[in-house]
């Protein structure tokens, strides 16, 4: 029984901060229709950041976190400025292919970031050191207070955004850029001041979700990959651009992984995530929630 | 980049290679080694871009293609020791096949959908390879006994008209009517469909075709390298390189594929002094081209040729 408690509280967290690291991923697909590939360096750089504050500048762990998310926030917004937009607004590129060099450039951009952060502070993994301490029991099962704290804080900041998006004016503009761009430029909403509005949104989830990442699990620059790998996956096991189906096969994966990782053998942790997603694309390729 | 016939541009190809093929009388063995890896990164980029390029599949797993036949050939290589040339030909026929179960997706789901599936397609098979360690070698890598000489002339001589063949048939191919219709289906394959083109047929030939070679090159260059890792035929990393060389070299045009593998090892090789930062550049200039010249080297050259 025990072991049940386990799983589902680990599973919990895990899938929690899957759910975070995804909405922004599916958010600017939704919006743009712009895969981002290096998000999984853009996480990378927020917990390095948030780490070198910590280890080298010697500031608090609030404080680390604020610098963390900081720097996820302008990673991204230098993302879209550098890579993006250029791109988007191209003409020397056909219209039908500019998804795929977006795709190649943000790849490239991502392995770039990799290199660097490897270059400057080593591949060695890195660990946030956490705001909250200390262990407490659940259901007789040891817990680190910091899992308890990274699912609050990964479900308030999706519950803010879900308020940002739903109830505020920019949201909504955002939100209809989703369903028909060309009408909400015909309403005389700037396109572009959208695009800023998605990634700038954007960047502060990659922040908050790297640093949580950092405290929990720590990273190094080889996560990178499987961190982009894993949020693309979720995001199209949900339906691309849909983000409560993002958030539904954040939990599935996280908690196939966490079953998989208890009851077989932690090195075939991602096994199974990987064939259901095969499965899914066979039987229903446009996701579970996707509408494309 | 029509104005140039296809005999034309392959006799100028063919004049380059054989000027090229000269070059073991009066380079190191170093760099002989060099130019052997970088024409086979050819093959995988040039077979990447046949499938990419014109057939319109967004292929992010090419490593899945050439580990399969790297590993096929080197395990083969290992149990039995049967002559050489069968395991190199063991090798492109098992990644035919996963080529053929890579395009039984493919005829499903379509764009990004199918670009996650050959993702999946390779992390499985690295998994396979690190779990299954007593016959893959696992992490460490598969040692093959034999090679197929050691002459490091010998060697660069068969990677580079091996390179020659494989351009020739992917180019001919690529501007042939089949090209033309692989085109067509992946712009639009209902359209391409509707004017009577068998769009399942001409796809499933593609990914055979892709397929044979990147498996025959995967091969070859474990053959040459006498062992296999996950680290140089399966990794994402190597899968991303081959995009790059394809995409910086000129999407669709078959040939650039080969100049963007030469430029990638070239300056990796070049930029070592600078240490853990060479890759960093190398990857920033990859950046730069696919920025300011989408067309890539080959569109730059065709297209400086039509002013001059």
């Amino acid at each position: 029984m025990t072991l049940f408690w386990q799983i589902l509280i680990d599973g919990f967290a895990i899938s929690s901060l899957y759910a975070l690291g995804a909405t922004g991923f599916a958010l600017i697909f939704g919006v743009s229709g712009v895969l981002n590939l290096s998000h999984g360096a853009l996480m990378v750089a927020a917990v390095v950041a948030a780490w070198a504050a910590g280890d080298q500048l010697h500031v608090g762990p609030y404080a680390g976190a604020a610098i963390g998310v900081v720097i996820g926030f302008a990673a991204s917004l230098l993302t879209y400025f550098l890579i993006v937009r250029p791109l988007q607004q191209s003409s020397k590129i056909r219209e039908e292919e500019k998804e795929i060099f977006i795709l190649t450039a943000t790849l490239l951009w991502g392995i770039m970031l990799q290199e660097l952060i490897a270059y400057l502070y080593t591949n060695n993994a890195k660990t946030v050191a956490p705001i909250v301490e200390g262990v407490v029991s659940i259901a007789g099962v040891r817990t680190p207070s910091n899992e308890i704290f990274t699912a609050i804080v990964c479900w308030l900041v999706i519950a803010v955004l879900w308020l940002l998006v739903n109830r505020t004016r920019a949201g909504k503009a955002v939100l209809a850029a989703s369903m028909n761009p060309r009408g909400v430029t015909l309403l005389g909403i700037e396109l572009s001041q959208v695009y800023i509005a998605v990634w700038a949104m954007y960047g502060v989830l990659v922040g908050v979700a790297g640093v949580l990442l950092g405290m929990f699990l720590g990273v190094s620059s080889y996560s990178v990959g499987p961190l982009t790998a894993s949020a693309f996956a979720i995001v199209v096991l949900g339906g691309l651009g849909s983000v409560s189906g993002a958030l539904i096969a954040a939990y599935v994966v996280g908690y196939l992984e966490t079953l998989t990782a208890y009851l077989i053998s932690p090195a075939y942790r991602t096994i199974p995530a990987l064939l259901l997603l095969v499965a899914v694309m066979y039987v229903r390729p446009r996701g579970l929630l996707g509408r494309r | 980049m029509r104005s140039a016939s296809t005999t034309r541009v392959l006799l100028i190809a063919l004049a380059v290679v054989i000027v090229v093929s000269f070059l073991p009388l009066g380079v190191s063995g170093y760099i002989l080694g060099l130019l052997t890896i970088a024409y086979y990164f050819g093959v995988f980029a040039m077979a990447w871009d046949l499938l990419f390029g014109f057939a319109g599949e967004v292929n992010f797993g090419p490593t899945f293609l050439i580990g399969t036949g790297a590993y096929t050939a080197g395990i083969l290589d290992n149990l039995y020791q049967p002559p050489i040339w069968l395991c190199v030909a063991a090798g492109a026929l098992a990644a035919v096949a996963g080529g053929v179960v890579l395009a039984l997706p493919a005829l499903r789901v379509r764009g990004p959908y199918f670009g996650l599936t050959t993702l999946v397609a390779v992390l499985i098979l690295q998994n396979y390879v690190v779990v299954d360690a007593p016959l893959t070698g696992g992490e460490i890598g598969l040692t093959i006994p034999d090679v197929i000489t050691i002459s490091d002339a010998a060697n660069y001589e068969i990677a580079l008209w091996f390179m020659a063949v494989s351009g020739a048939v992917l180019f001919a191919l690529s501007r042939s009517p089949v090209g033309l219709i692989l085109q067509a289906s992946g712009q639009d394959a209902v359209q391409a469909g509707a004017l009577g083109f068998n769009v399942t047929k001409h796809k499933l030939a593609a990914f055979i075709i892709s397929a044979f070679f990147s498996g025959l090159a995967g091969a070859l260059m474990a053959f040459y390298l006498s062992s296999a890792s996950v680290g140089t035929f399966i990794d994402i990393t190597v899968g991303v390189q081959i995009i790059i060389a394809a995409v910086i070299g000129g999407r669709r045009t078959i040939l650039g594929a080969v100049l963007g593998a030469i430029f990638l090892i070239a300056m990796s090789e070049l930029l070592r002094p600078l240490g853990d930062l060479s890759n960093f550049v190398v990857f920033a200039m990859a950046l730069v081209v696919v920025l300011l010249f989408p067309g890539g080297f080959f569109g730059l050259l065709t297209r400086s040729k039509e002013h001059g």
